[in-house]
């Protein structure tokens, strides 16, 4: 009875399984199997939008785009916690509920404006590279009398290839 | 129209937690307003609120009938266990931030945010071991860990410092998703989160839920054994103790494995009922963790990679108290992996503190020569390295005896002789290579001439007479301990 119970609660999200699995492996392996293969030098290449592909995918670049993304995520979440807060909080008449939660929401807000004085100070979303990228604040030694090191001057910028 | 309730919460349950977490948050302000030169008002400042947490959390051992319950829905939990293990990391984090800032302007690497951070994590751990909700078991697990892939990595110029902090990031990553697979597996087989709920749905489910059930309880094991270091999954440890900033691997070493130990405890506490499963499992692994960490502690070379393997063969150690209890849970309480996670904070943490001492002008010097001639230079953290590495062995006077007693006469009681033979043989084993290091301590190589180097400072000197006390202390007040821990 149990075993019963058990493949009509799970039996039908097993078959949905199985048949996907089963569904997607034929016709990948058919296509693979049947299709023709012209491999062209040009056919072979990444498509980037038509334009023919430049340079190399493997490049570095700045380590403040993510910095950016993550500050970003940070005060989305923010956005995501203020939103439903906000809708309550506006159609309260709870005066109690309002101090509480207003307080409470202030002081949440708070850690992040923190979070994001400390961003600005350290330079965290500072673009200008030649303050961003002092070799003391990458842990190199400093080079007397050049602020710009040969590592930092060697790094490409932003958006030109090599 | 919406009518919002405010559901009462007792605020003195959380107030550590909050404490420890606005420490931080006020010691970045301090970072941010200070004179760069200077660490020392935030040191302070961690330190003295690190305290008064301490104090908030004794406060409540103290009251007559100490109330166990949750707040916040049943988020968090209150229970002489999970005070002891807050209590634990609150001493863990307070000991790492006392030695830290002399080895951290000797390393040329004085962020002031290594104090907020080290907070924040001491608050992932804290929440971690006091609920018995599997998600704030995670999310727990992850303010740990996110703290402490930051501050592993912290010595930039280092490549063994970056290695061991994206090492430590795509293998704690892998095991969180191990760990939330395992959870969302446990919630389909009962409908819940809470332990309690999973434990009670296991004594009414049938077959299809027990599989669920097992399948998650699995998952969550590997996820909890990767962030304790059990064997199959220890590979990061030797990796990341080694490349970590010592004060950071210090940390590590005791307060992150505090949390995930705890968080084992509860898991495997609540699951009791279906031991017949797992028990061979687990069995095997506290074998090979005890028995793995040693022999490869052996043929090490560096002193951070010893002591890496010495806390994978600790926590297998511990996991046999954890079996114990869990098989006779009427007669075996919590006290013995309280105790023994105790003496094992303070000799690690001292140990690692002593270790510090080899680093020098940036450089770090972590290989059996560098601690070459110590005694000679620095006879009190030497003296004092003796005595944590006879705790580590377990010789007589020394807290670290009492544990594995502890754990023994458990084991014996539990009817798990073959564990309790192991681990009477593998702390012979493990004399070898704690002796090698304290042998290395005494040597001066032939010309006479030793390695120079850091001197000693006051807050390293008060981080080992302070670990080293309260080994001994702990052997001396073994009774009272035992009762303020609790059986439960």
């Amino acid at each position: 009875m149990q075993t019963e119970q058990f493949w009509s609660t799970y039996g039908g999200i097993l078959l949905l399984v199985g048949v996907a699995a089963v569904l997607c492996g034929a016709m990948v392996t058919l296509s693979w199997v049947l299709g023709p293969k012209k491999l062209t030098p040009y056919k072979a290449s990444p498509y980037e939008c038509g334009v023919a592909p430049v340079g190399d995918a493997k490049e570095r670049f700045p380590i403040k785009f993510y910095l950016v993304a993550i500050v970003f995520i940070l005060f989305d979440i923010e956005v995501v916690f203020l939103w439903p807060w906000m809708t309550v909080f506006k159609n309260s008449t709870d005066l109690q509920f309002m101090i509480t939660s207003f307080t409470s929401f202030a002081l949440y807000m708070l850690t992040f404006i923190v979070g994001y004085v400390y961003v600005i100070r350290v330079g965290a979303i500072d673009w200008d590279e030649t303050t961003s990228l002092e070799p003391a604040k990458l842990g190199l030694e400093p080079v007397e009398g050049d602020s710009n090191s040969p590592e930092v001057s060697s790094l490409p910028a932003v958006g030109v290839t090599a | 129209m919406y009518k919002p309730v405010i559901l009462p919460i007792d605020w003195s349950m959380i107030a550590p937690v909050v404490l420890v977490a606005m420490v931080g948050i006020i010691a970045l302000c301090i970072e941010m307003a200070r004179p760069k030169k200077n660490n020392n008002l935030i040191v302070g400042f961690t330190l003295a609120g690190l305290a008064v947490a301490a104090i908030a959390i004794l406060v409540q051992f103290d009251m007559d009938s100490y109330r166990i319950g949750e707040t916040l829905s049943g988020m968090v939990t209150r229970d002489r266990f999970s005070l002891t293990m807050q209590l634990l990391v609150v001493i863990s984090a307070f000991l790492s931030v006392l030695f830290s800032e002399g080895y951290l302007r000797e390393k040329r690497i004085p962020f002031g945010e290594f104090y907020p951070i080290l907070c924040w994590s001491a608050v992932g751990a804290m929440v971690m071991v006091a609920t018995q909700n599997l998600l704030m078991i995670f999310l727990g697990l992850e303010v740990l860990s996110i703290s402490l892939y930051v501050l592993a990595g912290m010595s930039r110029s280092e490549n063994k410092s970056e290695e061991s902090a994206l090492k430590y990031l795509l293998l704690g990553a892998f095991a969180s998703g191990f760990l939330l697979y395992g959870i969302a597996f446990l919630y389909g087989g009962s409908g819940s989160i809470h332990l309690d709920t999973i434990r009670q749905s296991w004594a009414v489910g049938n077959s299809g839920s027990h599989m669920l059930l097992l399948f998650g309880l699995g998952l969550v094991l590997i996820g909890l054994g990767f962030k304790s270091s059990l064997v199959p999954f220890h590979m990061w440890t030797p990796d990341v103790y080694q490349g970590a900033p010592t004060n950071v691997t210090a940390f590590m070493a005791a307060g992150s494995k505090i949390g995930a130990i705890a968080a084992l405890w509860r898991v495997l506490d609540a699951m009791g009922m279906m031991q017949q499963y797992w028990m061979p499992a687990m069995f095997w692994i506290a074998i090979l963790t005890m028995t793995v960490g040693n022999l490869i502690a052996l043929g090490q070379k560096d002193v951070k990679r010893v002591l890496g393997y010495s806390s994978i063969a600790h926590a297998g150690y511990i996991l046999v108290g954890i079996l114990a209890h869990v098989r006779e849970p009427m007669k075996i309480g919590s006290d013995t992996v309280s105790y023994y996670l105790l003496s094992y904070a303070l000799m690690t943490i001292g140990a690692f503190a002593v270790i510090t001492l080899s680093a020098r002008a940036g450089k770090e010097g972590t290989k059996f020569g560098d601690v070459q001639g110590l005694w000679h230079r620095a006879p009190l953290a030497a003296g004092s390295l003796i005595v944590f590495m006879a705790s580590l062995i377990g010789i007589p006077p020394t807290s670290g005896f009492i544990g594995k007693l502890l754990i023994f006469k458990d084991a014996m009681a539990a009817d798990l002789a073959p564990l309790a033979f192991v681990l009477a043989v593998n702390s012979i084993i493990s004399v070898y290579y704690y002796l090698g290091i304290l042998r290395s301590m005494f040597v001066v190589d032939e010309e006479g001439e030793y390695v120079r180097n850091s001197a000693m400072n006051n807050g390293l000197k008060s981080a080992c007479v302070i670990c080293m006390v309260g080994i001994f202390g702990a052997a001396i007040f073994f009774s009272p301990l035992m009762q303020l821990f609790g059986t439960r």
